[in-house]
């Protein structure tokens, strides 16, 4: 036990660093991955063909290959067209691309619970496409988007770690290096678990939370 | 003020409304009255184009309603709308619910728009309840909320889709009160409903829709007291005497 506590107070300033890059990439993906996929839905919900069919098809193929693969695309690929990334920008883009495919399919499920008479009482009144959704349909769903929301979150939080593919040395890949060399495995890598549960268990209750709050909603 | 003519609607191969025809003169309030599926909610509809058709026309002072032009806003913005199941926001209380026209369709200042708001509420008789959400309101109350949320747009006309429907029948009474008051002022009202009572009391004409079609037509108490077509004497008994 004292070995350990004598360990982890050399290796948690290392892992700290670790934190920091996985706090920043799982927030710049979030981030994007939020906007990219208000984009998708709203144009899923534009009421024109072409670009329903556009975003459904975007959905579609960022949903069809895998994270690691998109990484190792924006990373490797791009820099031979001529748009060469840092790794950590290179992981929030990659990431937020392939989150707003979840994040659109979140966002629409939630649209999609809103009554049909809201926005009939909305036209009724003359309010156009955009108001009704900035009024009336989008508060109301995000409302309902919220604990779907939380969950993405927090698999966005574990799914960063994916970065160190691409030499991005946040928390898991600051720990295998740390492991590899002093082949202290259980003290780091029980270190490195700690402190993604530190990160993930508040998401996980304050979800909870949400998902009650909303069902009680519900109910009444 | 409002002109139908030759109205035609179907939804896929089913026929709704089969040359609907009728015209509403300024401050005249009208029922229009019939059995389920007949089509009284699609002509209503059609009024503020929330539903589309394929023959015929509706014109309002003149000007054509157009459900699939932008000019359908205008069109909305004159003429209130009051559903079934209330349709008020849930997110928003009683007075934002009533505002939110006036401020975020017609560009009203805030200030101004409350105070209007304020005094509508109150006309309503919900003076006091302004900052209740909807889920802690009755459904007449609820209801009454969407006729100042009509009437803060201050419309030419309004209309009704069965408004006490979805209510219990000891709220009816203030719901119909309102609607009396609002026909006292000369508000050009038109009202789909199952009350025979408040048609005979407070409106001035009454059609009877069966199949997509008007049957009859004419003042409301010669009508509803001596309907000349079969079908709407039996409909009225029907409805006058359900067992
Ligand atoms: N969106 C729709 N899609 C398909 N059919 C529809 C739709 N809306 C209405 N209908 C059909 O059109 C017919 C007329 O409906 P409408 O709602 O106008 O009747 P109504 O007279 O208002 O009846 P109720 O008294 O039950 O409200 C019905 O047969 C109904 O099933
Ligand atoms: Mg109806």
């Amino acid at each position: 036990m004292q070995a350990f506590l004598r360990d982890s107070a050399e290796f948690l300033p290392i892992l700290l660093q670790g934190v920091g890059l996985t706090v920043a990439v799982t927030l710049g993906a979030l981030v994007l991955s939020t906007m990219l996929g208000l984009v998708w839905v709203l144009l899923r919900v534009s009421g024109v063909p072409a670009l329903a069919a556009a975003s459904r098809w975007a959905i579609n193929v960022i949903r069809g290959i895998p994270i690691i693969v998109q990484l190792f695309y924006i990373y490797f690929v791009l820099p031979d067209f001529g748009l060469a990334l840092s790794a950590l920008a290179a992981a929030i883009i990659g990431l937020g691309i392939a989150y707003s495919a979840y994040q659109a399919e979140n966002f629409r499920a939630a649209i999609e619970a809103i009554e049909h008479g809201q926005i009939e009482a909305a036209q009724s009144i003359g309010m156009g496409w955009a108001l009704t959704m900035r009024r009336v349909v989008l508060p109301q769903a995000l409302r309902v988007a919220l604990p779907p929301y939380g969950n993405v979150m927090i698999m966005l939080l574990k799914d960063s770690s994916q970065a160190s593919t691409i030499t991005v040395a946040e928390l898991a890949l600051q720990g295998k290096l740390i492991a590899s060399s002093t082949f202290k495995n259980t003290t780091v890598y029980t270190l490195v678990a700690l402190l993604y549960l530190c990160m993930s268990l508040p998401l996980i209750l304050l979800v909870g939370r949400l998902e009650r709050r909303l069902g009680r909603r519900r109910a009444a | 003020m409002i002109e139908i003519a030759g109205l035609h609607k179907k939804f896929g191969e089913h026929v709704v409304l089969r040359g609907i025809t009728a015209t509403i003169a300024r401050g005249e309030v009208v029922c229009v009255i019939g059995p389920s599926g007949s089509g009284k909610s699609t002509l209503l509809r059609c009024i503020n184009g929330l539903e589309h058709w394929h023959a015929g026309s509706v014109r309002i002072d003149g000007v054509p309603v157009l459900p699939h032009d932008r000019s359908i806003r205008t069109v909305r913005a004159a003429v209130g709308m009051v559903f079934q199941r209330f349709n008020l926001f849930p997110h928003r209380s009683a007075l934002e619910n009533v505002v939110e026209g006036p401020i975020f369709v017609k560009r009203e200042p805030r200030a101004a728009a409350e105070a209007r708001g304020r005094a509508l509420l109150a006309r309503v008789g919900l003076a006091g309840r302004e900052a209740a959400r909807p889920e802690q309101l009755s459904g007449g109350q609820q209801q009454r909320v969407a006729i100042a949320r009509a009437l803060a747009m201050q419309p030419k006309v309004i209309l009704f889709d069965e408004p006490t429907s979805a209510l219990d029948p000891e709220l009816v009474g203030d719901v119909l009160g309102v609607m009396r008051a609002l026909a006292d002022d000369g508000m050009t009202m038109l009202v789909v409903t199952h009350e025979i009572a408040f048609a005979r009391e407070v409106a001035d004409r009454v059609l009877f829709l069966d199949g997509g079609v008007i049957v009859e037509e004419g003042a409301a108490r010669q009508m509803l007291g001596a309907p000349r077509e079969p079908r709407t004497r039996e409909f009225l008994h029907r409805v006058l005497h359900p067992i």
